[in-house]
């Protein structure tokens, strides 16, 4: 293709600004995280270098909320997958009563806002008393998990060849062995891609752990936890709240690093599918 | 003829579904395969289906969680659309969405319409720097924001260092800023994720389609509009859809930079749904309102998905289904 080395290196410099601007808001949180108090702030305890992320550390429980953190993404991930590999599995390759109404309920499902869940949800949750526990954050999350899981898992398993499922049955394998035995082993890399992105959703999820854990900090989830700590900071130590952010935001940036390529295909392939 | 359009993916998909069943199984429905639904089922009917009954019920009472609810009839529906404030947060959410979906939209098309024309060294890379916004807890992108937009903050350091000291403000304060500000970090939030989806189905238009719009002597912008812009439909359309749905929810981002404040200049919806149910005990207003809302995102994104559904003369490669 004939375009000018001109085009091509404006293209570039277009891009690499583009690039610059979408880091550079991570970028300013580490320096200022990094710095000793800006002029005009009031000198952090943290006073400096990583005694900022000391201070964050201890002044906002961080530490419990990542572990809470921890805990909720990977049940709900968990969870939700093995249910929507199940369901997924049927939807493609039985014929379900009820199949296509069912496909239809969850697809309004995929673009469901959670606002309207989840005052309902806090009043049930509160009637079973587990509001202000890790299963009012578990619970609700494989629910809203579950469109995009069966979704997922039932087009991977429509597109694996019918032959192999034919020649498995012959085989005189039952329902479920196939399954287990035969499908699950080809459907991993599909599985690993739903439980990034689901992992991602639900260590970033907001609203829920506001409304669903507002008392007890033992449960409260990292962004909840920054929300409160910069709230109650707000403008007094902004160095410390940066070093906050940087350290919910970590466990995230470090993943995305080491899985980048599987969750951008996995996102921008998997909405157009 | 337009039902035909309308069912041509559906159909597609129909058909796959039969020839396998034809082959794979019995053509009678089978009810033991409920049980492979169930558990997923029951989560989605206990922890989304109910919860959504039930607001649309709560919706036709006034009630405060404690006593008694009283019937209300259309009346808290009546005040989503009459009421001063509601109706203030439903214009702030209008124009949210021309920062977070529409300009985002237009940047990633104006630069993937650019870098179709080029080899791009290290896509990789970029691919991951501007899909970084997309994986960040909205509260820590608040905090990033408020500290750049602060009185002391780059932005403002930035214009007094070339003179123009004048136009510093509390971006986020003021009245006359805060909003516009929000609605730019919508746009930085979800610009990478355009041009990230964009460039994806830039990778799989035939490179002989635009030599041949070259041959034919189309010039960048033909070259854009004949070739390009057809071809990235379905991606349009996933695009528009992320984004509207992210701009009309919209809860995290101004809970945590805002509030709504100052006054009221940058409340939304999804506010008043908070603080109606969980602040001032109004939950019939709050639940009428989230309805609203629901029914809002439902009817955008279903008019986006048809008028950006592929036409069957061009353009066969994928279904548009979110």
């Amino acid at each position: 293709m004939k375009v000018t080395r001109t085009e091509s290196a404006l293209t570039h410099a277009v891009l690499v600004v583009a690039a610059l601007v979408a880091a550079f808001p991570l970028a300013s949180v580490v320096v200022t995280s990094l710095g000793g108090g800006r002029p005009g702030g009031a000198a952090g305890a943290g006073s400096g270098g990583f005694g900022n992320y000391v201070a964050a550390w201890t002044q906002g429980g961080f530490g419990s909320a990542l572990v809470s953190s921890a805990v909720v993404a990977i049940t709900v991930v968990v969870v939700t997958a093995a249910v929507a590999c199940l369901a997924g599995y049927a939807l493609a390759h039985m014929r379900v009563p009820g199949g296509r109404v069912l496909l239809g309920l969850l697809l309004v499902g995929l673009v469901l806002p959670y606002e309207v869940t989840v005052l309902p949800l806090y009043q049930m949750l509160a009637g079973w008393g587990l509001v202000d526990t890790y299963w009012a954050l578990i619970l609700p999350q494989v629910g809203l998990s579950v469109p995009l899981g069966v979704f997922w898992m039932r087009s991977f398993f429509a597109s694996v060849p019918v032959e192999l499922l034919e020649a498995a049955r012959i085989d005189g394998a039952g329902r479920f062995r196939i399954l287990r035995d035969v499908l699950m082993p080809v459907a991993m890399p599909a599985v690993a891609t739903l439980a990034t992105i689901l992992f991602l959703f639900t260590w970033n999820e907001f609203l829920l752990a506001l409304v669903l854990v507002p008392q007890n900090e033992a449960v409260q989830t990292a962004p909840l936890s920054l929300s409160f700590f910069s709230g109650a900071e707000r403008g007094a130590q902004p160095d410390v709240t940066a070093a906050a952010a940087v350290l919910v935001a970590l466990p995230i940036v470090v993943a995305y690093v080491v899985l980048q390529r599987r969750l951008i295909t996995g996102l921008t392939e998997g909405a157009v599918k | 003829m337009t039902t035909a359009l309308a069912q041509r993916g559906e159909d597609r998909e129909a058909v796959r579904a039969t020839r396998r069943t034809r082959r794979s199984a019995a053509s009678r429905p089978s009810w033991s395969s409920l049980l492979y639904v169930a558990p997923a089922l029951a989560f989605f009917v206990v922890f989304v289906v109910v919860p959504i009954v039930q607001s649309v019920r709560i919706s036709f009472y006034d009630w405060d969680g404690i006593s008694v609810a009283t019937p209300a009839g259309l009346s808290n529906y009546a005040a989503v659309f009459s009421d001063a404030d509601l109706r203030e947060a439903l214009g702030h959410s209008l124009v949210l969405l021309v920062f977070y979906a529409a300009l985002p939209v237009l940047v990633g098309l104006l630069l993937a319409g650019a870098m179709s024309r080029i080899r791009i060294h290290g896509l990789t890379v970029l691919r991951a720097v501007l899909f970084l916004p997309q994986i960040l807890s909205s509260v820590v992108v608040a905090v990033a924001w408020r500290g750049i937009l602060a009185d002391d903050g780059p932005v403002n350091g930035a214009l007094r260092a070339v003179g123009l000291g004048g136009l510093t403000h509390t971006w986020l304060g003021d009245f006359g800023t805060a909003l516009p500000s929000i609605g730019l970090i919508g746009t930085w939030v979800e610009y990478g994720l355009c041009m990230v989806l964009f460039l994806a189905g830039i990778a799989t238009i035939d490179r002989s389609l635009y030599e041949a719009a070259r041959l034919d002597g189309a010039g960048a912008f033909r070259e854009f509009t004949a070739v390009t812009l057809p071809a990235l439909r379905p991606q349009i359309s996933i695009a528009l859809i992320l984004t509207i749905t992210f701009a009309l929810r919209n809860f995290d981002l101004i809970w945590n930079t805002t509030r709504g404040g100052p006054g009221t200049s940058t409340t939304v919806p999804s506010v008043f749904v908070y603080q109606d149910a969980f602040q001032d005990r109004a939950l019939g207003q709050a639940s009428a309102l989230a309805v609203v809302l629901t029914v809002l995102i439902l009817v955008v994104v279903g008019v986006v998905q048809l008028a950006l559904r592929e036409r069957p003369d061009r353009d066969r490669r994928k279904g548009v289904r979110a």
